[in-house]
């Protein structure tokens, strides 16, 4: 039965061991801010943070993370860059439907936490494992420079 | 509607409207019928807001958020007029109610075809002014002065010359007992507090922090969790399953059939239902679409093709002018059916009991949603409730209901409500999908160049047809043909006709953008053949065909002024330009493109005009610009879905690829304002991408593409 550390909480849950993070969150623990798109790690929608890194959580057993701290969208803002990323988001109004927008919030977090004053190129990085259908990606550029600066 | 006609302005609003596939029909909601008489006090006085009396102000929103925007733009129409704040208000989605609630553009309570806006202009304002005057009446009759001598601000009613206030709550109840009256004086655009500013979107802060609730996080106690399998060929039924095996995987808790098309399994989570899925093994036989290959669908629509359709538009002799031309072109362009793919996979969460049921979902058609589960149950509407939640995407593709409807068969057979959530590949090969489209174009061009005749056959399936018969004119499916019966462009001779054409074993659907993405995309593709037929620049060969139309003219001029039109670029780089009018909104783009020397496709920048009439949100404006664009471009780019045995071939997003934050190019925005009323915005961006997609690569490369889409090998190969 895994012990998991989830935005500072401790959880008991009982599921299968290879049960991907992204389900226990969503149906066993009621946290859904973090998204489901295509459960092959292809999107981004289900990034979460691990050890400051962004993780897809729809391929990540959960019985892999052990004792590490997991981060999630519904906590982010209570890390320094994660209010920044969210605040810069508001300002740039970089929204559409929305539904992208916790993995990619996840990842120009982890993003800042590497590399705070990130140019063009790192942000094609760090962002180019996070689809938007709406095609937001050029608020998303905006938004990351503004947090970062 | 036999009750309370519309006011004549609404009416000549609405009838005037141009440009628009999807609008079916003008049918009225009341906003003149008597207050709702209310114990509680609430001030009702139309379907679109509430008052309580405790000042708490709740909009009803028509139409539904699937990111554009709407839920802010139609609060600022109703907030304009009622003098309130954005931040005062909470706004809910209009529960399924037809006569309320019915989009006069497209005949039903639905969003799409871009009309929100155009639909929501006058009727919404109106709501806010009646509800006004009847709230100033109020105070005035309680204070006993001249409503004249009152104003209202932010949901407070004052009598300057008294110095007295009151807030809108404290005379909700009196208001419901005004008069209603019924030629309010909206305000005129100078006027305006709201309208036209870059107002910050109500629903951004709950979509950055985690809390929107979008249909797939409905949360009801005591679901459970299911996912499906669907025939993958249309038509096809289910041969085998080991339900044995799925009731051994841990957490599974039911294996359910709806007939012999799908079969869902339930389980505690999702991965337990996804896994007691995996574990049915199930087989399908393929019925009668086994044989179906895109190549056989292609050569079919080829044949229909050779034959006259229903005429659309007819002006002069067309192929006389092209025969005696002295120069004749032409071509066929050909457009993939494509998948939506709305970043949420479709879901629905259910709870249906024997005398009641309940529903959470993301949908564009609420009525229609209701309708699903009341023929699925055999329950009367008001025993049906839909909670309309945000969506994840939708692209047209929550426009039908056949996920609904599936998951009203399976949830009505288990006695606890469920979650039913599709997988992406489960989404992905079941779609609605945009029509392919196969079209013949011709033109002839006298010896100074000039256009002299050109002629359009449209040849593909009509959705219209089957999502809203009563749309056709006179058997003539009007999308079909939208951007391509009427151009931007004074031909003097023209003949565009349209062959309808079902293809065998694809449901097809509404896609964003609808007939304009695919006719604008013929349509600026062939003038662009054109113009270097005639040894035109593109922009000096447009310019010469838009004499008569100066909205267009000026998209188009002020396009490539800002983008440097004519100016100097780097080798294997070229400029492509695109005009359109569609959705009552004129746009031009020029997108600037590298092919390098192995056939790689680089956007480099994109450089976009718009004149869109009254703005409601400019930023919103700019945001639908960008994102439809993107979404275009990555379409034009990589997308087709294409079938073998019946069956759709691509399964999710690494074979059906969206556009990266690497590949996305620069985009600026310039729009041109003014009082015309306004047009629609939600699809234009996507219109544009293929269109100045295909100019640009011919500019850079010198190598003309007719078929979607480009980034396939066709640069590749010789």
């Amino acid at each position: 039965m895994p012990n998991l550390l989830i935005n500072g909480q401790a959880h008991q849950v009982d599921v299968p061991d290879d049960m991907p993070l992204l389900w226990v969150l969503r149906d066993v623990l009621g946290m859904t801010g973090t998204k489901f798109g295509c459960g092959i790690a292809q999107c981004g929608a289900c990034n979460v943070l691990i050890g400051g890194l962004p993780v897809r959580s729809c391929l990540l057993p959960v019985s892999s993370i052990g004792a590490q701290a997991v981060t999630t969208i519904e906590a982010i803002g209570n890390t320094p860059n994660g209010k920044k990323v969210q605040q810069a988001w508001l300002d740039k109004e970089v929204v559409q439907c929305g539904y992208c927008q916790s993995g990619q919030i996840m990842a120009a977090t982890a993003l800042l936490n590497q590399t705070p004053k990130p140019n063009d190129a790192d942000i094609d990085v760090a962002m180019s494992g996070n689809i938007c259908r709406c095609g937001t990606y050029v608020r998303i550029r905006d938004a990351i420079h503004a947090a970062a600066a | 509607m036999g009750h309370d006609m519309p006011s004549r302005r609404l009416l000549l609003q609405a009838g005037l409207i141009a440009g628009g596939g999807l609008m079916i029909g003008v049918r009225l909601p009341s906003l003149a019928r008597a207050a709702d008489p209310d114990p509680s006090g609430t001030f009702a006085p139309n379907a679109f807001l509430r008052i309580d009396p405790h000042g708490a102000i709740t909009f009803i929103l028509p139409h539904t958020e699937v990111g554009q925007g709407i839920y802010t733009s139609v609060a600022m129409l109703i907030g304009e007029e009622l003098e309130v704040g954005l931040d005062q208000i909470q706004v809910q989605p209009a529960p399924p109610d037809i006569v309320r609630y019915i989009d006069p553009l497209l005949g039903d309570q639905a969003t799409g075809g871009s009309a929100s806006i155009r639909a929501d202009w006058m009727r919404m304002r109106q709501a806010g002014a009646t509800a006004r005057v009847m709230l100033i009446g109020a105070a005035a009759k309680r204070w006993g002065v001249d409503p004249a001598a009152c104003r209202a601000e932010r949901g407070v009613v004052h009598h300057d010359a008294s110095g007295r206030t009151i807030g809108y709550g404290d005379v909700a109840s009196d208001a419901a007992a005004q008069p209603v009256p019924h030629d309010v004086k909206l305000k005129e655009p100078g006027q305006f507090k709201l309208i036209g500013t870059s107002a910050k979107r109500i629903d951004t802060p709950s979509k950055v922090d985690g809390t929107a609730v979008f249909g797939i996080d409905a949360k009801v106690p005591g679901m459970k969790f299911g996912t499906l399998a669907i025939t993958p060929v249309k038509g096809g039924k289910l041969r085998y399953m080991d339900e044995a095996a799925a009731r051994r995987v841990p957490g599974v808790l039911a294996v359910v059939r709806a007939g012999d098309e799908a079969v869902a399994v339930i389980g505690e989570h999702f991965w337990a239902a996804k896994q007691g899925l995996d574990a049915l093994g199930v087989t399908w036989d393929s019925g009668p679409n086994g044989h179906v290959t895109l190549g056989s669908l292609i050569a079919s629509m080829d044949q229909a093709s050779q034959k006259q359709g229903l005429v659309a538009k007819q002006e002069g002799d067309a192929a006389g002018a092209i025969n005696g031309a002295a120069t004749k072109l032409s071509a066929v362009y050909q457009l993939p059916f494509l998948s939506h793919s709305p970043m949420e996979p479709l879901n629905c969460t259910l709870n249906i009991q024997p005398d009641r049921a309940e529903i959470w979902v993301g949908t564009q058609v609420p009525v229609r949603a209701q309708k699903a589960v009341m023929d699925a149950t055999g329950l009367p509407a008001e025993k049906v409730t839909v909670n309309n939640l945000y969506m994840g995407g939708a692209f047209g593709r929550r426009l039908d209901i056949d996920s609904i409807a599936v998951a009203a068969v399976i949830a009505k057979q288990v006695n606890y409500p469920v979650k039913l959530v599709w997988t992406r590949e489960e989404d992905l090969q079941h779609d609605y999908y945009r029509p392919y489209y196969y079209d013949r174009v011709a033109a002839g061009l006298d010896a100074s160049g000039k256009l002299v005749g050109w002629t359009h056959r449209v040849t593909g399936s009509s959705v219209m047809a089957r999502w809203a018969p009563k749309g056709l004119k006179h058997g003539l499916d009007p999308d079909a043909v939208e951007g391509a019966a009427e151009t931007p462009y004074d031909v003097p001779a023209t003949l565009v006709d349209y062959v309808r054409h079902e293809p065998d074993g694809m449901n097809t659907g509404w896609w964003r953008g609808v007939g304009p993405t695919h006719n604008v995309f013929v349509v600026e593709s062939f003038v662009d053949e054109l113009a270097a037929a005639a040894k035109q620049d593109p922009v000096v060969f447009r310019r010469a065909l838009m004499q008569k139309n100066p909205r267009a003219l000026a998209v188009m001029n002020l396009a490539a002024e800002k983008a440097g039109w004519g100016g100097k670029l780097p080798a294997n780089t070229g400029r492509g330009i695109s005009v359109q009018f569609a959705f009552g909104t004129y746009l031009s783009c020029v997108l600037e493109v590298e092919v390098s020397p192995p056939g790689e496709i680089l956007l480099h920048r994109a450089v976009v005009a718009v004149d869109c009439g009254s703005t409601v949100n400019p930023d919103t404006v700019r945001a639908q610009i960008e994102g439809g664009l993107i979404l275009g471009l990555g379409t034009a780019m990589y997308n087709e879905i294409t079938l073998d045995a019946g069956a759709v071939q691509q399964s999710n997003f690494h074979d059906y690829r969206t556009l990266r934050m690497n590949e996305a190019p620069k985009i600026e925005i310039y729009q041109i304002r003014n009082n015309e009323r306004p047009g629609g915005i939600g699809e234009t961006g996507t219109v544009a991408a293929a269109p100045s997609l295909g100019n640009a690569i011919f500019a850079a490369s010198g190598r003309r593409l007719r078929r979607l889409p480009f980034g396939n090998g066709q640069l590749q190969g010789a």
